[in-house]
């Protein structure tokens, strides 16, 4: 811990992550007081609840090479249930529960969803296993959409306020940013340990040559179902801030539009680190917000997706890729005594 | 000595004039300040252009007032959804609190309503005028102090076509196609709720959205059906009546709000032969024989890319836009106090919509108001809903006691609304 903080990336993440603590206070000096809050909240905020729900994406990506577009509904699945089962939300389909209970119980819904995309594709790879999550994310979204007796339909499930959190209530934009940015650092600091854990090193393994991890005596089938356990359980995090931070859950929430909408955070942001997935979101969120101020407004998703097509084209593996590389040819540029060794 | 400055302190020089300038906040002038105006409505996704039409209503009435109201001068900001909750919700958080907008007039959607009515419960001294969703729960359970509409529901749109077929038709027993979605719920609900209540008897055969063979549901059409009510929209209702046609069908027809759409007007085929004649219940039509509603309409014309009638967002941006400018002109545009007295005079108007029908708020703050009963009829060999009769005052129970009205529960395909009079 101690050599991992002394290192580089240790250094950045360790800073990076003191800024954004002090943020709340560097943003109204900034700007006045009704924007800080918007830009805590709605922007930073944002940016961190869907970053969470991308890095479950981006975290069976990168550690294991599947690309599922099953993230949003697991992610749906956790915040309806916390919906279904909390006290005060409107329509109570079973209320009842305090949020200290209601959590917890999405958050396993979800890790029991995503085992079971696991099994369902796990004979799949590639576009084959993209297109079975999507049939499955898409089963979801039209079974929500038409079932009135548990998810209320079309409408979907309101007024999910939040717990209060030290006798603040949810909806200030402190809390939500402060529990969410929290929540994030240690599910980002968990899938870090995770993934230099055996199981972790396992994982890496199967998805550079499967066959030779069978050969070697592991269980890659298990290990696949129990990687998608594991996102489940991010996606089931993100997926309730992400309830509560919409005051409720519709249908709308777990689309199709939603669904592409965290595989664009993830691509953009890019598949190669974790922190790609918060990078991602918060362009997303930045663009989502502003593009019909910065363009015209019967148009703005033109903006977003020349925005979008720009950063894949000029750098495929997204923005962490292009910091990469603009960081060795920096590097390169400023010690030209070192060009005999290569970077 | 000559100052020399390179290029990397020229712009980090540039840099901090830029952020310094950006902190630099701007002096309130509270004397005549611009009433900002935010307003959502979709400009993406499935009704793209019902979205633009409501802008384009909005922008007549505002241009009207000359963009001044009690010596203010309005700045609207537009903002688009894609009738997603989630979307409007992130565009009305933008426009109170990144954009400081005074209230927001809109969204188009249902859930996209039931979304903003929550949010509106979470602000202390904003506003929100409903644009044109019309589902029933964004007024009638867990209503927000901040929330106003002055539109109709999909519920009371339907006040009166039960009445009608059983008394007027005399007609005692109906089939109801309808699709297995919200909006069909609340029009069969409200259908149902006042025929039965006649000692009509109704059955009910649904269908999903996205339905393209009806075949078998036309032969489970009891024969003992004196009319045929069918609450599908858009290319569901296409498929429905040429089928219906194609298999020789000659019931009696009486159609939801959303029957008489361009989608059912414009197409050619059999079920042309059936659609003329078709009755329907609706907060609007082609041809309303009111003063103010020609007056509206030929206004609404001389827009720029104005549909040759308006459309039923465009009237229900358009109702809830007059009450926001009525009400402003009461305040004389001072909406200080928390918008007290902005909030106090939306709930005490009364005024006429652009359709000639009288408005005024209920204790919800929902509208109580008249709805059409319309007959679709040839004309220059168009097919046009012609209003004929009025039903006037509807509330959105439909005038059954509140107390009794929630205790039938939310509409559903299991809870029709089909209860006799007790």
């Amino acid at each position: 811990m101690i050599a991992w903080l002394q290192s580089r990336a240790g250094l950045w993440t360790a800073g990076g992550f003191a800024f954004l603590l002090v943020l709340p206070a560097i943003l109204p000096e900034l700007m006045p007081a009704n924007q800080a809050s918007f830009w805590l909240g709605n922007i930073f905020g944002r940016a961190i609840v869907f970053g969470i729900i991308a890095m479950s994406l981006t975290f069976l990506a990168t550690y294991g090479g599947f690309v599922s577009l099953a993230q949003m509904s697991v992610a749906g699945v956790a915040g309806y249930v916390v919906a279904i089962t909390v006290n005060g939300a409107a329509p109570s389909i079973v209320g009842g529960l305090a949020y200290m209970t209601a959590i917890p119980l999405g958050i396993v819904a979800a890790v029991l969803a995503a085992l079971f995309v696991g099994v369902v594709s796990v004979r799949t790879r590639d576009i084959y296993l993209l297109m079975i999550t999507l049939a499955l994310a898409m089963g979801f979204f039209r079974f929500v959409e038409t079932n009135i007796a548990w998810f209320n339909g079309y409408e979907g499930i309101r007024n999910v306020l939040g717990p209060t959190v030290f006798g603040l209530p949810f909806r200030d934009p402190h809390v939500i940013y402060y529990v969410s940015l929290l929540l994030a650092a240690t599910l980002y600091g968990g899938v870090l340990y995770l993934v230099r854990s055996p199981f972790g090193l396992v994982l890496q393994g199967i998805r550079d040559n499967p066959r030779r991890i069978a050969a070697l005596g592991y269980n890659v089938a298990l290990h696949r179902v129990a990687a998608f356990g594991v996102a489940g359980f991010i996606a089931g995090c993100g997926g309730v801030m992400m309830t509560i931070y919409n005051i409720g859950i519709s249908p709308g929430s777990v689309g199709l539009g939603a669904t592409i909408n965290v595989l664009i955070m993830s691509v953009i942001g890019g598949l190669g680190h974790p922190i790609g997935a918060f990078i991602g979101s918060l362009i997303f969120a930045f663009f989502d917000t502003f593009a019909a101020t910065i363009y015209d407004r019967n148009r703005f998703n033109t903006l977003i997706g020349v925005v979008f097509l720009a950063i894949v084209l000029v750098s495929p593996d997204g923005v962490i890729g292009l910091a990469k590389r603009s960081y060795a040819y920096l590097k390169a540029k400023s010690a030209p005594q070192r060009w005999d060794k290569p970077t | 000595m000559t100052i020399r400055v390179s290029r990397r302190r020229a712009l980090q020089g540039a840099g901090a004039l830029a952020v310094a300038a950006a902190t630099l906040k701007a002096p309130a002038i509270a004397q005549n300040a611009p009433i900002r105006i935010g307003s959502v409505a979709t400009l993406e996704g499935p009704f793209a252009t019902g979205g633009q039409d409501a802008y384009r209503a909005m922008e007549m009435l505002f241009q009207a007032e000359n963009m001044t109201i009690g010596g203010r001068r309005i700045e609207w900001i537009r903002e688009s959804s894609n009738a997603q909750a989630d979307v409007a919700l992130a565009r009305a958080r933008k426009l109170i609190e990144q954009d400081n907008v005074d209230f927001i007039i809109g969204p188009l959607s249902g859930a996209e309503g039931i979304a903003l009515k929550d949010y509106s419960a979470t602000l202390n001294g904003k506003t929100i005028i409903n644009g044109g969703s019309g589902a029933a729960d964004t007024t009638l359970r867990n209503p927000s102090r901040n929330f106003f509409r002055f539109n109709t529901d999909g519920t009371q749109w339907m006040a009166g076509l039960g009445t009608y077929v059983r008394r007027t038709l005399n007609v005692s027993e109906v089939t109801i196609v309808a699709g297995d979605y919200a909006f069909p719920y609340a029009q069969v609900f409200g259908f149902s709720l006042e025929f039965c209540r006649l000692g009509g008897k109704a059955n009910y055969l649904w269908a999903p959205l996205g339905t393209t063979d009806f075949a078998s549901q036309i032969a489970q059409i009891p024969r003992s059906s004196g009319a045929l009510v069918v609450v599908h929209g858009g290319t569901d209702g296409l498929a429905f009546m040429t089928q219906y046609a194609q298999a020789g069908g000659n019931l009696p027809l009486i159609g939801g709000s959303i029957m008489a759409d361009a989608t059912m007007m414009s197409a050619r085929g059999p079920h042309r032969r059936l659609m003329v004649g078709m009755v329907s219940g609706g907060p609007v039509a082609d041809v309303i024989d009111d003063p103010q509603w020609n007056d509206f309409v030929a206004r609404y014309k001389r827009m720029p890319g104005a549909f040759p009638s308006p459309s039923i967002h465009a009237v229900n941006f358009a109702t809830n836009t007059m009450a926001a400018i009525l009400a402003l002109k009461q305040v004389n545009g001072d909406l200080s106090g928390g918008q007290a007295a902005f909030q106090r005079a939306l709930q005490g108007l009364k005024f006429k919509a652009p359709t000639g029908a009288e408005v005024s708020l209920d204790h919800n703050r929902h509208a109580i108001s008249d709805v059409f009963l319309n007959r679709i009829e040839e004309r220059n060999g168009q097919p046009t809903t012609v209003a004929f009769q009025r039903a006037t005052q509807i509330n959105q129970t439909l005038g059954v006691p509140e107390a009794q009205f929630l205790a039938l529960g939310a509409p559903s395909r299991n809870n029709p609304g089909c209860v006799a009079a007790s």
